[in-house]
C-alpha cells in the first residue's frame, strides 16, 4: 500500500512536469498550427539560466525568475524572427526550421557552458523529507512541483476562461479565421501565445533542474513523452493536455514500478525484469494507440 | 544475358578499386578517425577521451610514435545510427583505417562491423562488450580499458569484501548494462533480491527508489555511466536512502565528473576500479600532471583510457615505422610495449585487457573530497569470454 501511494505520487509529479511542457506546445500548435520542436529547448534554456543565477546569486528563487524570464524572452524572440516566417508555409518547413533551432541553441550553450552537466542545489526549506504516509518520506522538493504544476493548471484555467486573451485564444483555437477576420490583432495574440508557452516550458525546466542534470540536449529527452500528452489529450486542448499528462505520468511510473513484479511471480528474474521494463517503456505508446484508434482526436478535441 | 549484368555490375567496381588503395604518402600525416559521444547526458566522457588522446598528442607535439598524427573527431550524439554514418563518410570520404573513441557499447556494436569489415583498425578506449570479447572477436579489434563484464565482477567481489548478503541492483537497458548485471553476478555470491534494468534515456529515477525502499536490502549496486548516474546519485539522497542503504559501484558510476556534480552525497561510497588519479606510477603522475595544467580539473578514467589508447598506438607506430598495415600493426600492438598509467597490463588471447581491480572510496583529502585507492581485490584479471575467441 505504502509503494502503491509513493509510486501515484511520482506518478502525478511526472505528470506535472509533462503538463507544463504540453500546456505551451498543445496552445502554439492548436492556435498558431505550429509544430514547434524547439519546445525542448525553451525547456533548456530555462534550466540552465535558473542554474546559472542560483550558483551566482546563492538563491534559487532568484533562478526561479531568471528561468522563467529567460525562457519567455527567447520564446519571443524566436517567434519574432523565425516562427513568423513559418505560419504560411506546410508542417514541413516549421519541423526543419524548428529542428535548426534544436541544433543551434544545442550547440550555442554547449559553447558558452560546456558539456559537463550543471548541479542546482535544492532551495533552502526543501532539502529534506516530510512523511507523506506511514514510512514514506517523500522529498518536500517533489511535492513543490507538484503544488506548482497544480497552481499553474488552476492559473491557466482562470486565464482562458475569464480573462480576454483567454476568450481570444479559445477562440483561436477553434475559429482561426473568424477571430482574424474580427479585426483582432492575430500577429500580437501569437507572440502572446508563443511567450506563454515558452514561459511555461522554462518553468518546466526550472522545477526539473534540482532533481536531474542541467545539460545539453536535456529538452529533447522530455519532448517525445510531451508530445505523446498532446495528441493524447487533443491538440490544442489545454484541458486535455493536463488529463493526458497526469495519465501519462502516472501510467508510466506505475508500470515501470509493478509490471516486473507481477512478470516475476510467472517467469525467471532477469528475465521478467528485461521484459517488464521494456513493456513499461512501451506502455504510453499503447496508451495513445489506444486513445486514438477509440477517439481519433484526442481526448478533449479542440477544433471538435 | 547473365554475362552483361556481371560485366555491368564490374564497372564501379573497377572504378572504386584505384580510389579504394590508402595512399600513404612519404611524411604525409596518419589520419586517425575518433568518434565519440560529446552531447547528452555522456558528454562529458566524449569530452575526457578527447582531452586524454590530445593529452598524449601534445607531449610529442603532435606526433604519436613519431608518426605525424591528424586527429579527425566527430560527435555521434548519443545515437548509434549517427556514429555509423559517420564512420562510412570517415572510411569512405576520408579513407581512414584506425578508428577509436566511442563511449557507448551501443554505438560501439553499430560502428565497429563497418570499420573492421572495410580491413580497418578499432581501438577501444572504452567500451568493451561482451558480444565481442567472446566468439565475434576480431584480429583488427583491439580494447584498452576493459571487457565490460569486469568492471562490474570487480564491483561483486568488493560487495562480498564488504559483507552485504542482500543486494539491490540496477543497469539501463542495453548491451553494457546487461553485461553490467551479468558481470557483477559472476563473482558476488549473496542474494541478489531485485534486479531492474532502467531506460537508457531516463532522467527520473524515483519509481526506481521507491522499490529499493520497499525491497530493504543490504545494499545498492547500480551501473548509471556519466550523466544519468549523477541523477540517479543525486535523487537517491534527496529521497533520504543514502544514509540507510549503502552503495556498491562500479567506476564509471563514480568518476571525477560525477564527484564533481554530486559533492556531499557521494562522501563514502565505494567503487571499485582498474585506475585512479592517484596511483604512484610515472606514466600516471606525468600523464595527471599535465592534464590538470591544461584543463585545470581531475582526468577522469575516460581520459585515462583514451591517453593510454594514445601511448599505445604511439608504441606500435614506432615499431612499424608509421604503417597501419593490419598485420604488421597487430604484431606490434599485441606486444604493449608501453608504460601504462594504470601499471600492469597486457593483452589477452582476445586482445581484451588483463589487469588488477583496485577498491576506491570517496574520502575528504585537504577538506576536498576525492577518490581515494585502497587495496588490491583482483589480481591479473581477465574475462570469461577469452575462451570462446578464436583468433
Amino acid at each position: 500500500m505504502a509503494l502503491i501511494v509513493e509510486q501515484l505520487l511520482n506518478g502525478l509529479q511526472l505528470g506535472v512536469t509533462l503538463f507544463l511542457l504540453a500546456a505551451g506546445l498543445t496552445l502554439v500548435f492548436g492556435i498558431m498550427g505550429v509544430i514547434n520542436l524547439a519546445h525542448g529547448s525553451l525547456f533548456m534554456i530555462g534550466a540552465f539560466a535558473a542554474a546559472l543565477v542560483a550558483q551566482a546569486a546563492g538563491n534559487w528563487w532568484l533562478g526561479l525568475l531568471a528561468g522563467v524570464a529567460a525562457a519567455a524572452a527567447v520564446g519571443i524572440v524566436v517567434e519574432l524572427v523565425v516562427l513568423r516566417r513559418l505560419y504560411a508555409r506546410d508542417h514541413l518547413d516549421q519541423v526543419l526550421a524548428t529542428f535548426g533551432l534544436i541544433l543551434f541553441f544545442n550547440q550555442g550553450i554547449t559553447m558558452l557552458f560546456g558539456r559537463q552537466p550543471l548541479m542546482v542545489a535544492l532551495p533552502a526549506g526543501f532539502q529534506g523529507s516530510v512523511e507523506v504516509w506511514p514510512g514514506i518520506p517523500y522529498p518536500t522538493f517533489r511535492l513543490l512541483i507538484l503544488l506548482v504544476g497544480l497552481l499553474v493548471a488552476v492559473g491557466l484555467y482562470l486565464l482562458i476562461q475569464r480573462t480576454r486573451i483567454g476568450m481570444l485564444v479559445r477562440a483561436g483555437a477553434t475559429h482561426r479565421e473568424m477571430v482574424r477576420a474580427l479585426g483582432v490583432d492575430v500577429r500580437l495574440l501569437y507572440t502572446v501565445v508563443f511567450g506563454l508557452g515558452a514561459l511555461l516550458a522554462g518553468l518546466a525546466g526550472v522545477m526539473a533542474g534540482p532533481i536531474g542534470n542541467v545539460q545539453v540536449g536535456m529538452g529533447e529527452q522530455i519532448l517525445i513523452l510531451t508530445f505523446v500528452v498532446v495528441v493524447i489529450g487533443g491538440i490544442g486542448s489545454v484541458r486535455g493536455a493536463l488529463v493526458a499528462a497526469l495519465l501519462v505520468g502516472v501510467v508510466q511510473t506505475l508500470l515501470s514500478g509493478f509490471v516486473p513484479g507481477w512478470l516475476r511471480q510467472v517467469m525467471p528474474g532477469s528475465e521478467a525484469d528485461a521484459l517488464g521494463s521494456a513493456l513499461s517503456s512501451m506502455g504510453v505508446y499503447v496508451l495513445m494507440a489506444v486513445v486514438l484508434l477509440v477517439r481519433p482526436r484526442g481526448l478533449f478535441p479542440a477544433h471538435a | 544475358m547473365q554475362l552483361e549484368r556481371r560485366s555491368l555490375l564490374a564497372i564501379p567496381a573497377a572504378i572504386c578499386v584505384p580510389l579504394a588503395a590508402p595512399a600513404f604518402a612519404q611524411g604525409a600525416p596518419l589520419k586517425i578517425g575518433m568518434i565519440t559521444t560529446l552531447s547528452g547526458p555522456g558528454g562529458y566522457l566524449g569530452q575526457d577521451i578527447r582531452d586524454g588522446f590530445q593529452i598524449a598528442l601534445d607531449m610529442e607535439q603532435g606526433r604519436l610514435g613519431g608518426q605525424a598524427i591528424q586527429l579527425m573527431i566527430e560527435d555521434d550524439g548519443f545515437r548509434p545510427p549517427q556514429g555509423k554514418a559517420i564512420a562510412e563518410r570517415f572510411l569512405r570520404n576520408e579513407r581512414i583505417r584506425l578508428v577509436t573513441g566511442i563511449v557507448f557499447s551501443n554505438i560501439l556494436g553499430a560502428v565497429a562491423p563497418d570499420v573492421l569489415d572495410a580491413d580497418g583498425i578499432y581501438v577501444s578506449p572504452n567500451a568493451g562488450p561482451s558480444n565481442f570479447a567472446g566468439r565475434e572477436c576480431h584480429r583488427n579489434y583491439f580494447v584498452m580499458s576493459w571487457q565490460n563484464d569486469s568492471l562490474h565482477e570487480s564491483a561483486g567481489e568488493l560487495a562480498n569484501r564488504l559483507g552485504y548478503r542482500r543486494m539491490f541492483v540496477l543497469a539501463p537497458n542495453y548491451q553494457a548494462g546487461r553485461d553490467a548485471l551479468a558481470g557483477f553476478r559472476r563473482l558476488y555470491r549473496g542474494e541478489v533480491v531485485q534486479e531492474i534494468f532502467t531506460r537508457l534515456d531516463q532522467t527520473d529515477y524515483a519509481a526506481e527508489l521507491a522499490q529499493i525502499r520497499a525491497a530493504r536490502p543490504e545494499a545498492v549496486f547500480q551501473f548509471h555511466p556519466g550523466g544519468l548516474g549523477i541523477a540517479f546519485l543525486r535523487q537517491y539522497a534527496q529521497a533520504g536512502l543514502l544514509s540507510t542503504i549503502p552503495q556498491v559501484m562500479p567506476a564509471p558510476s563514480m568518476d571525477a565528473g560525477t564527484l564533481a556534480a554530486v559533492g556531499d552525497a557521494a562522501d563514502g561510497v565505494n567503487l571499485s576500479s582498474h585506475w585512479n588519479s592517484d596511483f604512484p606510477n610515472a606514466a600516471n603522475q606525468a600523464f595527471v600532471a599535465a592534464f590538470r595544467a591544461k584543463h585545470n580539473r581531475t582526468p577522469t578514467f575516460y581520459a585515462q583510457q583514451s591517453f593510454d589508447t594514445a601511448v599505445a598506438i604511439g608504441s606500435t607506430l614506432r615499431q612499424t615505422r608509421g604503417s597501419i598495415d593490419p598485420a604488421a600493426f597487430r604484431t606490434a600492438m599485441l606486444k604493449a610495449d608501453f608504460a601504462s598509467t594504470r601499471g600492469a597490463f597486457r593483452f589477452n588471447t582476445n586482445q581484451h585487457p588483463v589487469q588488477d581491480w583496485w577498491s576506491l572510496k570517496v574520502e575528504r583529502v585537504n577538506g576536498q573530497l576525492a577518490l581515494v585507492t585502497k587495496e588490491k581485490i583482483l589480481e591479473n584479471h581477465g574475462d570469461v569470454f577469452a575462451a570462446q575467441c578464436r583468433i
